[in-house]
């Protein structure tokens, strides 16, 4: 037994010490004076120290595991010649970079940063501006993406790139980043359990987030502000949305969050705030949808349709143009014990949950569906009548749809 | 002419029914605000009461003042004074006592409650401006009426019809246009049918604060420019301006035109 304690002792020692392996220092009057030749001249588990200064380099090739250490932010220049840092190696750490001036290309995705199938990699408080795409994972696993800030100057979908890309990824934590004017803020495609934790993704050009074929995923605490077209969630299983923010999107395509083919999922505690639509979903099955709420929003949830199975439970409706749009008569989701800032019923018997129904879908969403000038008729006398004769007796909305159990103060 | 007005508006300030105007949307004001809690949520739903009863109140007030003033103002008529200052300074008498009434009436609940400590307060301004412009334009439509008809309930009936045209039967015909011609380019069609309703008008003016984010979920490029610029908001007050001054300027033709 005492044998065996030593001999890990021993054996941790030696993997210790050969971690934590020799410091190459990288600067202009140094012995060594570019990162490429640190890179060549380093052993694996070195640590490359780039102290302050400019660095005009790019396809710098990370074949070994180092630890690329950054002090007082080094600008790595690629002056716009191409891909910059490419890591193939594990256990690689980037740490504390400025990097600059990637190239653009039409028929190359160049990256800032590239991770191409390594596993264990780490990059944190990197900043880049005038990128065309920014951390760039492909096939890798285990890593990290930590506290990283991407400023981009994007303009147009067709010339721009991505803020973190995720392509066939997997168990990879993307946490405190900041992505700004880039196409698309942070992208996954094919990337499973993936956590996207606290990162703020404002001003993008398409979506603040876009999801394609992702399964076991989490997003939780993140905020996403005045995107082209908000956050977009496609084709994904088992995804799991709690606590964001989703404001500002507007525009006539635009929506806070857009859900297509997305099944047993759970969206829960975000909050939904001045965007033209809120939730737009299609062909979602078994969602359920928990203390979210929705400020202020011209549609607070779409509905196009096939859509089975979902759940509405104990969420905020406060002063929507419209709570909940339908496209079709069939319902087959349920709505139940939410508020709703609309809800004109009374409570006799005090037990905080309203006597009758509420009817979220209004005979107006429908006519606006079918003939969208009409929404300049939106608060009329006129179409209050009619929605009010329609709420008495129902023809055009589906009857069952309706929360039975409207709760007379706000969820909080 | 001025002192047409002065009379008319102490006149009026001193009758019952101006006061009853006062308390009305003072207790509006204060019921409101006490359920609602909020003044956000209680400024949504006092767009709808504005829209519908301020051209109403505003209607039915300029027309029973005209037919109760008759005798006195025809004898104003006897006296060395132009006709247009006569009718104007009533006019305008009738509509600034109630124009006061509503910014006092919603004012002082509002005030008491925080409003300018919320963010609501341009909203509300907006409010009250659009009710101030609409009593000016339905107080002005009622001078028109009854000053063409002789007979008080014909007037009446005739105010009331108004009121009720614009206020519901309008928009019934405009949705009905708009979903027979559905195949057509109709954003520009919508936005000048708008334009020709006063009601409608301000109703859109108020849009344009609260729902700008359901307006912006249309697609077509004249409604974009309209709702997502400033523009929309200069060219509805250029045309409520319009609105105001149409109805005066016909008011006092037909004063001056009028056989007595």
């Amino acid at each position: 037994m005492q044998f065996s304690y030593s001999l890990l002792f021993f054996l941790f020692l030696f993997c210790g010490g050969s971690v934590y392996g020799n410091t190459i220092e990288i600067c202009e009057s140094c012995p060594v004076r570019s990162i490429k030749e640190g890179i060549s001249q380093a052993s694996g588990y070195d640590t490359l120290l780039i102290k302050k200064g400019t660095y005009k380099e790019f396809n710098i090739v990370v074949d070994k595991p180092l630890t690329i250490l950054g002090k007082g932010y080094p600008v790595v220049d690629g002056e716009d010649q191409g891909e910059i840092i490419t890591i193939i190696s594990d256990n690689v750490t980037v740490d504390g970079l400025f990097i600059i001036n990637v190239g653009t290309s039409y028929t190359k995705d160049y990256a800032a940063i590239r991770v191409i199938k390594s596993k264990n990699f780490k990059i944190q408080n990197v900043v880049l501006e005038k990128l065309f795409f920014g951390i760039y994972l492909e096939k890798a696993t285990d890593g990290i993406v930590y506290h990283n800030k991407i400023i981009g100057d994007a303009v147009e979908e067709f010339n721009s790139g991505n803020g973190i890309q995720l392509w066939y990824c997997k168990n990879i934590k993307v946490e405190r980043n900041h992505v700004q004017r880039v196409r698309d803020g942070i992208y996954l495609e094919f990337s499973d359990e993936v956590i996207i934790k606290n990162n703020v993704s404002i001003d993008n050009v398409r979506y603040g987030l876009h999801f394609m074929f992702s399964n076991n995923d989490a997003y939780e605490g993140n905020t996403f502000e005045n995107n082209g077209a908000g956050v977009a969630v496609m084709f994904s299983k088992n995804i799991r949305m709690s606590d964001n923010v989703f404001r500002k999107n507007w525009g006539t395509a635009s929506f806070g969050l857009l859900l297509k083919e997305i099944n047993d999922a759970e969206i829960s505690g975000n909050i939904f705030e001045e965007n033209t639509i809120g939730i737009s979903i299609e062909g979602s099955n078994r969602i359920k949808y928990e203390k979210n709420s929705f400020t202020n929003n011209g549609w607070a949830l779409k509905v196009r349709g096939a859509c089975y199975g979902n759940s509405f439970v104990g969420n905020n409706f406060l002063y929507n143009s419209f709570d909940v749009s339908y496209n079709s008569k069939l319902n087959d989701n349920v709505f139940t014990g939410n508020y709703w800032s609309d809800y004109t019923g009374y409570d006799l018997d005090k037990n905080g949950v309203g006597d009758v129904p509420y009817r979220p879908v209004k005979l107006f969403s429908y006519i606006v569906n079918r003939t969208p000038e009409t929404i300049i008729l939106l608060r009329s006398l006129f179409m209050d009548i009619i929605d009010f004769s329609e709420k008495v007796s129902p023809v055009f909305t589906p009857d069952n749809l309706m929360d039975g159990a409207p709760l007379m103060k706000k969820v909080q | 002419m001025i002192k047409i007005l002065k009379y008319s508006f102490y006149d009026l300030m001193r009758s019952r029914w101006s006061y009853v105007y006062f308390i009305f949307y003072l207790l509006l004001g204060f019921v409101l605000l006490f359920l609602n809690n909020e003044i956000s949520k209680a400024v949504i739903t006092l767009m709808n009461v504005i829209i519908v009863l301020v051209p109403l109140i505003g209607t039915i007030f300029g027309v029973m003042y005209f037919y109760n003033s008759r005798e006195f103002t025809e004898l104003l008529l006897a006296q060395p004074i132009k006709r247009t200052s006569i009718f104007l300074g009533q006019f305008l008498g009738v509509a600034s006592s109630l124009t006061l009434s509503l910014v006092l009436g919603l004012g002082i609940p509002f005030m008491m409650y925080g409003l300018f400590r919320s963010n609501a307060i341009w909203d509300f301004s907006l409010l009250l401006v659009t009710g101030a412009f609409l009593t000016f334009i339905f107080t002005a439509l009622a001078f028109n009426i009854a000053l063409s008809n002789e007979n008080k309930i014909k007037g009446f009936g005739y105010a009331v019809l108004l009121w009720l045209f614009l206020a519901v039967i309008y928009d019934g015909f405009f949705l009905m246009s708009l979903i027979l011609l559905e195949e057509y380019p109709l954003d520009t069609f919508s936005l000048v049918a708008s334009m020709l309703n006063p009601i409608d008008l301000s109703r859109t003016l108020i849009l344009l604060k609260l729902d700008i984010s359901a307006l912006l979920g249309y697609t077509g490029a004249v409604f974009k420019k309209f709702f997502g610029t400033d523009y929309g908001l200069s060219i509805s007050i250029v045309i409520l301006f319009l609105w105001t001054i149409l109805p005066i300027l016909s008011l006092k033709f037909k004063a001056s035109k009028k056989d007595f």
